[in-house]
């Protein structure tokens, strides 16, 4: 009786491990389905410009071809690079973007220091201002921004020594520097608070070790706590890289006529249709096959996200690393 | 230097803890208290630019009036905006806490799934969107017609799944609801990407030793999915709820229509006035999700 019972539970032992092993197995091939699928709805876009960047003129009207083309071209890419004057905006673009993350980044991690390690009379009522320029909305201060920045001046001091009512720096790269340095530009505020969060998490008896040393505070923040702080420098430093990059907002109230990927992607329709004809060689008079003015915007899509993809390759395995270790978490 | 061996070393860490600030302070000064409070000032008042410089003339409330009640599109697309928000909200954090667990959850290329899910970060941009949109609206002669081709392209009948969902007995709102969020996927995978990161660092952050317990006294996955990780990311929910709403401001149609007002219309105290409107609107959203959701939240520590 007592080996019949025995044989019982061994047997109720293995039907359970069997069951378990077939929900786990159903539960990896969901898992896999829908991660193929989500991956799928997030890749095909992309797939599907390059799929256009390299299609000839002559497939648009094949209605058997899906995805694969079938005469291969790089006629877009020229076309749209000529439109678009690509090298020389990226280029600019790049210093751009790269010069206001520094920028930004070296601000936002002094001031998330300052308010993560310092004891000074109204601390909290700072930090709570540092939450609230995360909340109002920029369409807020707009207007005010913009007239600042139209005749820009600091307490009168170039109306004393120039006699003019301030300078215009609409159009330069003035205003949004200038934003950045002072740690007041494009989501400051998240990347503050980003900084913060990881200052607080670290052990106060390095600093401690230092001050004994007799290292003063800059030199401990420099030596000490930059080299520490390598994953939320990580993350702010691509946040505000492909933030900027891909900024229309700001750019497009302060320099809107500049040369800048953003701007000259969101006119390339317009621009693509007008000047298609001449960059082909058929003169200002021929109007544009619409079909094919939107193969070279899609060109044009692939040819302003490409930069970020390819950084983004470099970087990626580091990045979500880095995010994971930062805490944004509270 | 003789003055500042003087102060104690409380004092001297408070002085440097200010200089650290400086920078964002001065910024804060000059770049976002100046500007808002001219931006109220400006809201009250005709703003005519000259040359050099622009005139006020006080008006009262008559900006104010004028967006509510003169303006023929304000009201609608603030109400639509908000609408929008609260509807698209709860699709994104679901979408993003569902995606952090199966990212959190060990399997083979892992790396390349989280490779590939955060790519809408980087190439989240408007003027890409943009460009696209004015592409496909070229390509077929006008803006009615290319929303149509593209709720086509995503090429899903979404008639069988509202019959299934009818079939299960499911309100008719809610099957409303799944089946909008099946069919805009992209949109929501392309504005959850921040908040799946906030969610995988918090999923990180739980303990291992809890999940452990849970597993020798016999709790299923289901079960501690619910009783530990739930309430341990509930804080986050919070932050990812205002993180979502905030970033709705920067692309959404209200903001573009602050914008013409300003720079096409030329009508700046309009304009302020608007945006006062929408901060205020934002304002009592933030304040009431935030005093409902923190109730029920959890905290560990």
């Amino acid at each position: 009786m007592k080996t019949g019972g025995l044989d019982r539970q061994l047997l109720v032992l293995q039907m359970h491990k069997a069951r378990n092993k077939t929900v786990e197995w159903l539960w990896s091939l969901f898992r896999y389905i829908l991660i193929i699928g989500i991956s799928f709805v997030i890749l095909y876009p992309i797939l599907q410009e390059i799929s256009v960047a390299i299609k000839d003129r002559s497939d648009i009207y094949n209605p058997t071809i899906y995805m694969i083309p079938v005469h291969f071209t790089t006629e877009n890419i020229r076309l749209a690079m000529e439109i678009l004057d690509y090298w020389p905006l990226l280029t600019n673009t790049l210093l751009f973007a790269a010069s206001t993350t520094l920028l930004q980044a070296a601000s936002c991690a002094l001031a998330g220091y300052g308010f993560a390690r310092f004891q000074f009379p109204g601390r909290n009522v700072l930090f709570t201002c540092v939450i609230l320029t995360i909340l109002i909305p920029s369409s807020t201060l707009m207007v005010p921004m913009y007239l600042h920045f139209r005749s820009f001046d600091v307490l009168g001091l170039v109306k004393l020594f120039t006699g003019h009512d301030g300078v215009n720096m609409l159009n330069t790269y003035g205003p949004s520097l200038i934003t950045a340095a002072l740690a007041n530009g494009l989501k400051s505020g998240l990347y503050i608070y980003i900084f913060r969060q990881f200052f607080r998490g670290l052990p106060t008896e390095i600093e401690e070790a230092a001050l004994i040393d007799g290292a003063g505070g800059f030199r401990t923040f420099f030596t000490i706590m930059i080299p520490n702080a390598i994953p939320p420098l990580v993350t702010v430093l691509l946040f505000a890289f492909v933030w900027q990059y891909n900024d229309t907002f700001y750019t497009s109230l302060f320099m809107s006529q500049s040369d800048l990927i953003a701007i000259k992607v969101a006119s390339l329709p317009a621009d693509a249709n007008q000047y298609l004809p001449i960059v082909m060689g058929l003169g200002s008079n021929v109007k544009a096959d619409p079909n094919h003015v939107s193969m070279i915007v899609d060109t044009g899509i692939l040819l302003a996200i490409a930069p970020l993809i390819i950084l983004y390759l470099f970087v990626q395995r580091f990045f979500v690393e880095s995010v994971e270790r930062t805490g944004v978490v509270g | 230097m003789n003055r500042k061996s003087r102060l104690t070393l409380r004092q001297r860490r408070a002085l440097l803890g200010l200089v650290f600030i400086l920078p964002w302070l001065l910024g804060f000064v000059f770049l976002f208290l100046t500007p808002l409070a001219q931006s109220l000032r400006f809201s009250f008042s005709e703003l005519k630019v000259a040359p050099n410089g622009y005139e006020l003339n006080y008006i009262g409330m008559k900006n104010f009036t004028d967006a509510l009640s003169v303006d023929p599109n304000f009201n609608r697309i603030l109400t639509e905006s908000m609408t929008e928000m609260a509807w698209n909200v709860p699709m994104i954090l679901f979408f993003s806490l569902f995606t952090a667990t199966l990212l959190n959850s060990k399997f083979r290329g892992r790396p390349i799934a989280r490779a590939i899910f955060f790519l809408p970060v980087i190439l989240a941009s408007g003027a890409v969107a943009s460009a696209q949109m004015s592409g496909l609206i070229q390509l077929t002669g006008s803006s009615e017609m290319a929303q149509e081709v593209g709720q086509q392209q995503s090429g899903f009948d979404a008639m069988s799944l509202v019959f299934m969902l009818d079939n299960a007995g499911l309100p008719g709102w809610f099957i409303n609801y799944i089946v909008d969020a099946v069919q805009r996927i992209y949109e929501i995978i392309k504005s959850s990407g921040v908040q799946i990161l906030i969610f995988l660092a918090a999923l990180q952050s739980v303990p291992a030793s809890l999940y452990e317990v849970a597993r020798i006294e016999g709790a299923t996955p289901y079960e501690s999915f619910w009783k530990i990780t739930f309430p341990m990311v509930s804080p986050l929910i919070l932050t990812n709820i205002i993180y979502t709403i905030i970033d709705s401001f920067t692309d959404s149609s209200l903001t573009n229509t602050i914008y013409q007002t300003a720079f096409q219309s030329h009508n700046f105290g309009l304009s302020a006035a608007m945006s006062w409107i929408y901060t205020l609107a934002v304002g009592i959203v933030l304040a009431v999700v935030g005093v409902l959701v923190s109730r029920k939240v959890f905290y560990y520590h």
